[in-house]
């Protein structure tokens, strides 16, 4: 292994649980809902995955535990905005308040243990050729499931009529309400998806990345995915290429840091923020870029009338 | 059966008061479920948590002390969300403000004079409002949006305090402790009386009255209402949104920075990695249970300040983990903002015969 491949594989290493977490903010976006919550989600993902795993020794059962606690947090998110109609901005401050608290205390008892690493599912003969082979045959499941994500979202969200009445309830609510389509219902679903994915997120950090139970682990990389949605412009393969960007940008402090130049390490672990910010802006001024895609009804409550 | 909310033709004044109260005692109530889950007796839990902070006087000077933050930031941020501007990154201003304001102390060392506090506490007001205006300037060039960019801008905030710290301010008689020299006495916020209650507090009440007469009795208050309930009326009118953008943000960063400045020369007396107990964010409840309500905020303050301190009793006397508080915190939020629908919202209740009805109308 040279030293390229095993920097490309640690960017991937670190992009993946932006991804993964992004996916699904993604479309519950499209679907008109702004859920501020991914970082509490995400971090609950992260220790109910550490829980479940070491409890059964079983990494994929960890899997399913850290999507389930998304998904949990999720339901509450979606009970209030959509069924008690609350600001969506602030209960999802408040979901991710929630989360941090609790993933704290049901973790607590957590710190410190060795976690259950998630293996590598190397597809046998393409995971050995040379160079390419341990990149794109030599991962584990999740980081398949996060490309597995960005075609079938395209796919789902451009080609179905599924993914037709997303969009529609995100850029009208009121149309698609008319037209017989339950916005809340659809509404309901896209959160819920977005929930699972920030699990998946989670459950990757703790039982891939950082095989272990550290408090508030996910190190606002829920806010990075968050802004990584709007600089994709709702779009999931810039999103793809966004976020392995933003995982390069991650990786990279650590290896400046390695080397050594003499750069206080705090500059460089404040590089992704910055960096995020930079991107945003950039996304954000330009107008063209962002109007086009922009779920129009991003944000608004619905309450059909009767 | 289905739960269907129906419109009120005006808003309760009647749950606008109840609200809150509700959802305290909703709280409370899931707080009793939790500790019993525990294996706790939840009476005796919710006393040490709730009352037995009132009890004392050592504990009732910790709610004030841990109130004078939460108030100073909470206030400015009610006035932030009633103009529909989401500053979520007070932590940060806070954390700027503890740093610029430390200048003073730690760079003029000696420098003693009635005016050394009023200079220090200008400092921290500047330091958390131009950290503010950085998403300010982003959103009103930019379009950036001022959540996001506010959020990332804390942990940019806590890794330069943490840098500072460990490296040019670094007290050089520490034992290379992470730590800034510690503050003299002139440095330090005066007590009120010889207890741990600093001057904080007084600063927070003036705070609240001068933003109760802003936001009752000026135009910039109903400027801020107007661009806040209906953006398009307020373009109508004439108001800038940008400029209440400006206004919002860098009112609330200066008393986040005050809210800072009053951490370090005040309970801890230097400056050290971390400055507080992530105030910037329960602020965000703060403002919510206060009703978005400078004089809300003072009461809210207060409430969220003893959760802080039943957290710490309850962690000694019953060995409860300190991460409850932080629970009870996210709880009440979520609890705040289910019953706010009530002001707006009838809540009814379909039995399957009603909603065929409903269906055949």
């Amino acid at each position: 292994m040279d030293a390229t491949q095993a920097v490309i594989l640690t960017i991937i290493t670190a992009s993946t649980p932006l991804l993964l977490a992004a996916i699904g903010e993604l479309v519950t976006e499209r679907s008109g809902v702004l859920n501020l919550g991914v970082e509490g989600m995400m971090v609950m993902g992260a220790v109910c995955g550490f829980a479940a795993a070491y409890t059964t020794g079983n990494p994929y059962i960890g899997i399913l535990a850290g999507v389930l606690g998304g998904v949990a947090l999720a339901f509450f998110f979606a009970i209030l905005t959509q069924t008690l109609a609350t600001n969506q901005v602030a209960t999802g401050l408040a979901l991710t308040l929630l989360g941090l608290g609790l993933s704290g205390l049901i973790g607590e008892s957590f710190v410190g243990l060795p976690g259950v690493k998630l293996q590598q599912l190397s597809i046998p003969f393409f995971s050995t050729i040379p160079f390419i082979g341990p990149i794109l045959f030599g991962q584990d499941i999740l980081v398949y499931t996060s490309v597995a994500l960005i075609f079938g979202t395209t796919y789902v969200l451009f080609k179905t009529r599924i993914g037709l009445i997303i969009r529609s309830v995100g850029d009208n609510h009121n149309s698609a309400h008319a037209l017989g389509y339950n916005v809340i219902a659809v509404r309901y679903a896209c959160i819920m998806f977005g929930g699972a994915c920030s699990g998946l997120a989670g459950a990757y950090l703790s039982l891939a990345y950082t095989p272990q139970w550290i408090e508030n682990m996910t190190a606002g990389r829920g806010w990075v995915a968050l802004a990584l949605v709007v600089f994709s412009t709702w779009l999931p393969k810039r999103l793809a290429i966004g976020a392995y960007l933003f995982g390069a940008v991650w990786i990279m402090g650590l290896y400046v840091q390695a080397l050594g130049f003499g750069i206080p390490s705090q500059f460089l672990s404040s590089l992704p923020y910055v960096v995020t910010i930079i991107a945003l802006v950039i996304i954000s001024g330009n107008k063209t870029l962002t109007r086009v895609n922009t779920p129009a009804c991003i944000g608004q409550t619905f309450v059909p009338d009767r | 059966m289905k739960l269907v909310l129906e419109k009120r033709s005006e808003h309760s004044e009647f749950m606008t008061l109840m609200s809150p109260l509700l959802a305290i005692a909703l709280t409370v109530f899931t707080g009793a479920i939790i500790f019993a889950v525990q294996g706790l007796n939840p009476f005796e839990a919710l006393y040490v948590y709730f009352i037995e902070p009132l009890t004392s006087m050592w504990s009732l000077e910790e709610v004030f002390v841990k109130a004078a933050p939460l108030i100073l930031i909470g206030a400015g941020l009610s006035v932030c969300y009633m103009a529909n501007v989401w500053n979520i990154g007070a932590e940060g201003q806070l954390t700027m403000g503890a740093i610029v304001g430390s200048i003073v102390p730690i760079v003029f060392t000696s420098w003693q004079s009635p005016l050394t506090l009023v200079a220090m506490i200008t400092l921290g007001a500047l330091g958390g409002a131009l950290y503010a205006a950085i998403p300010a300037f982003l959103k009103n060039r930019f379009n950036a949006n001022e959540i996001l960019t506010s959020l990332m801008l804390v942990y940019i905030a806590q890794l330069f305090l943490d840098w500072v710290v460990r490296g040019p301010w670094k007290d050089p008689k520490g034992f290379n402790f992470p730590q800034s020299i510690a503050f003299e006495g002139w440095q330090l916020f005066p007590t009120l009386g010889d207890g741990r209650v600093h001057i904080g507090i007084i600063l927070a009440v003036i705070v609240v009255v001068i933003l109760t007469v802003l936001m009752s009795r000026t135009l910039k208050g109903f400027e801020i209402l107007v661009i806040g309930n209906s953006p398009r009326a307020g373009r109508f009118a004439g108001f800038s949104r940008k400029k209440i953008v400006w206004f919002c943000l860098l009112l609330s960063g200066g008393l986040a920075g005050i809210a800072g400045i009053g951490e370090v020369a005040g309970p801890s007396g230097q400056l050290q990695p971390t400055v507080s107990p992530g105030y910037g964010f329960t602020a965000i409840i703060v403002a919510f249970l206060g009703r978005l309500n400078p004089i809300g905020v003072l009461f809210a303050g207060i409430m969220l300040a003893i959760t802080y301190i039943g957290g710490e009793a309850a962690q000694i006397d019953l060995g409860v983990s300190d991460k409850t508080a932080q629970v009870f915190q996210g709880i009440l939020l979520f609890f705040i903002l289910a019953c706010d629908t009530l002001i707006l919202y009838r809540i009814k209740m379909l039995t399957s015969t009603k909603q065929q009805s409903v269906a055949a109308e």
